[in-house]
């Protein structure tokens, strides 16, 4: 397989290539913040639950009915949402195209 | 504390009332009438045999189109993005969620809202640290991930075992689910309820391989979220579009009156809120049938575009499932018609669990009632087929063609025994859950997402984040998560003192996977450090060239060819 081959150079060219190591950090980081976001509001969201359930229960204004609880819980589900979103439109925006000129220049 | 562990297991699985109903029709001869009633539902029945005629045709017409391994594992990497989100939703909205958290919130309101989060939790986290790697290093199944620059045979075993052991216990889990749920909807016995679901799925994954399932899928989160749609919206029009007025009415009629805004008995205890969240969040990273999803999309690219699309339904679903539980105590809770006179309370006619099913004949009379049973029924049909296919390829790509073959077979033979693998894992499903029938199953779930957080996430994100890992390391520590984490629900309550019989639990705790998962990655650290052998050094010199691979998507399967 020559395929294989001139993979091997090419994986030669992007190691040596600052738009290489420029992708993985600059996404890494990115990935770990906004997974260290989702744990923290998720975790936070856990640990209300075991310690402070009363927080959880008060109602949002005199006359109310609806709890803190809710907008959090459904916070989280849409903070879910919005951060995946939000990861895409980067990862396949701005990433992707420096990922397409390291391939691009690795050829 | 009995009442509280017998909510959290019902909630969890659906099951425990299931299993519950069932119990009590054959122990209340008064009942019997209304059940024949149901044994009549009959445009559950047609709508259902028009969804198994369409969905036959697909699996006719994907069974033309499957000549290759990369067809018949991966609908050829021809899914798109939205396509694939869709079928994902498929994949993992289960009947046990549908039925089982909008009966938690019916029951207890708040709690329903806990296991929707974390069930949801886990997608961001797929999408930022796992799928694009995937799908960039794997071809068919998450164990070519994992031993990209392991050795093959070890770890290709025990990621195969780390598959089967999920997709068995949650093939137990929904077989027995969608027995007594055909029982109680269609009237059907449950033997030839659990055979029906077991042959419809061997025909799909056996014949039209992952392009039917794939389509099995997609059409029915289609009906799923539509039919979840209308009966939400339903119940909010009652209420002027108010979720004040819903809210009101509910505290008003429901015995629990104000806590039913709050959390309530459901965690009680740190420990279990907490484990419970790592396998909900992990145990989803780490599901053989989901992972295997990301194989059917071209590239990176869509690989994460189906993540986001995944994570919006699911998401959407989900605050449905909690409105149809606040409807349904507003709707069905005050009608005599679906309340069990025997048991009184809340209690529903033919269980909690009915709470949604109830609620769709409240909302849309007896054709919308047989629109949701079928539902309810093709949901369970395309989660067993994503099942059955991926431990068929755990069985063929990795144990058969990898492990005993040596890679020395041919594709089209390879095809072969993952169709004799389908129909093999098939009749055991069916097997097991004629045997489980009466079994309390409601530990399942847990132990399902407690072995898939502990056991496969580990190892996989350690294979792709860490160079220091190696096979030695990868097997030790994986295997080490997968028996804590199997040992410590046996030790548990829900079977050492449910099943067993025994007076006190050993392991205190529901949920093992605070102590599981830890032990996991620690071990496969520890060992991978410890090991010295010449085959590590080359391991771990051999993480700079996946990473290129993991990273940019050079030489990915499929990306090639476009």
């Amino acid at each position: 397989m020559s395929n294989t081959a001139q993979n091997l150079a090419s994986a030669e060219k992007i190691r040596n290539n600052p738009k290489f190591r420029e992708l993985v950090s600059k996404r890494t980081r990115f990935a770990w913040t906004l997974s260290a976001i989702v744990l923290v509001m998720y975790f936070g969201f856990i640990a209300l639950i075991a310690f402070n359930k009363a927080l959880l229960a008060t109602p949002l204004g005199a006359g109310i009915n609806t709890t803190v609880g809710f907008p959090l819980g459904v916070g989280v589900i849409l903070s879910a949402v919005i951060l995946t979103g939000i990861y895409v439109y980067r990862a396949n925006g701005e990433f992707d195209e420096l990922n397409r000129q390291i391939i691009e220049e690795s050829r | 504390m009995r009442t509280t562990m017998t909510a959290l297991a019902g909630a969890l699985a659906a099951f425990g009332t299931l299993l519950a109903t069932g119990t009590t029709a054959l122990a209340a001869g008064a009942d019997l009438g209304q059940a024949a009633q149901q044994a009549t539902n009959w445009h559950a029945i047609v709508m259902f045999l028009i969804f198994v005629a369409g969905t036959l045709g697909i699996t006719y017409w994907a069974a033309k189109r499957t000549k290759t391994a990369a067809d018949f594992y991966a609908a050829g990497g021809g899914i798109t993005g939205f396509q694939n989100g869709l079928a994902i939703a498929g994949d993992y909205m289960s009947a046990a969620s549908f039925l089982g958290i909008s009966a938690l919130v019916y029951g207890s309101g708040y709690d329903g809202l806990i296991f929707s989060v974390g069930w949801l939790v886990g997608w961001p986290i797929i999408l930022f640290l796992i799928a694009e790697r995937l799908r960039n290093l794997g071809k068919y199944t998450f164990a070519d991930v994992a031993s990209y620059r392991l050795g093959r045979t070890p770890v290709r075993t025990f990621a195969a075992t780390g598959a089967l052991v999920v997709v068995i216990f949650y093939l137990i889990g929904q077989m027995v689910g969608a027995g007594q749920l055909i029982k109680l909807l269609f009237g059907m016995e449950y033997i030839y309820a659990v055979i029906i679901v077991g042959a419809l799925m061997m025909i799909y994954v056996t014949f039209g391989g992952m392009v039917a399932t794939t389509w099995v899928q997609i059409i029915k989160a289609g009906l799923l979220l539509s039919g979840a749609t209308v009966i939400a919206f339903g119940v909010m029009y009652q209420f002027g579009f108010s979720f004040e007025q819903l809210f009101a009415r509910a505290i008003e009629v429901h015995p629990k009156h104000q806590a039913i805004m709050s959390p309530g008995t459901l965690v009680s205890n740190p420990i279990d809120a907490v484990s419970l969240g790592i396998a909900l969040m992990f145990g989803t990273a780490g599901l053989p049938h989901i992972l295997m999803r990301f194989f059917t999309v071209p590239d990176a690219r869509e690989a994460r575009k189906s993540v986001f699309y995944a994570t919006g339904f699911i998401g959407y679903f989900y605050i449905l499932t909690f409105i149809i539980g606040f409807g349904a105590i507003c709707l069905v809770a005050t009608n005599p018609a679906y309340l069990d006179a025997v048991k009184g309370g809340l209690n529903l006619r033919g269980g909690n669990n009915m709470a949604a099913i109830h609620l769709a004949h409240a909302i849309g009379g007896d054709l919308f009632l047989g629109f949701i049973s079928a539902v309810a029924f093709a949901t369970i049909l395309a989660v067993v087929s994503g099942l059955t296919l991926a431990g068929a390829s755990a069985i063929s790509h990795d144990l058969y063609a990898s492990v005993f073959m040596h890679g020395k077979t041919t594709e089209g033979k390879e095809v072969t025994v993952s169709r004799y693998a389908s129909l093999g894992l098939g009749v055991i499903a069916v097997l097991l859950g004629i045997v489980f029938e009466k079994q309390n199953v409601a530990f399942i779930v847990a132990l399902t997402f407690s072995v898939a957080a502990s056991a496969n996430f580990p190892v996989l994100v350690m294979s792709m984040f860490w160079s220091g890992l190696t096979t030695r390391g990868a097997v030790i520590g994986g295997t080490i998560g997968l028996v804590t984490s199997v040992v410590l629900v046996v030790l548990s309550k829900a079977v050492w003192v449910q099943s067993f019989g025994y007076a006190e639990p050993i392991f205190p705790y529901a949920y093992p996977a605070i102590f599981s998962m830890p032990a996991a990655f620690f071990f496969t650290w520890l060992f991978s450090v410890l090991d010295n052998s010449p085959r590590a050094a080359k391991e771990r010199a051999a993480f700079e060239a996946q990473s290129i691979r993991s990273e940019t998507g050079l030489g990915a399967e499929g990306a090639a060819a476009h």
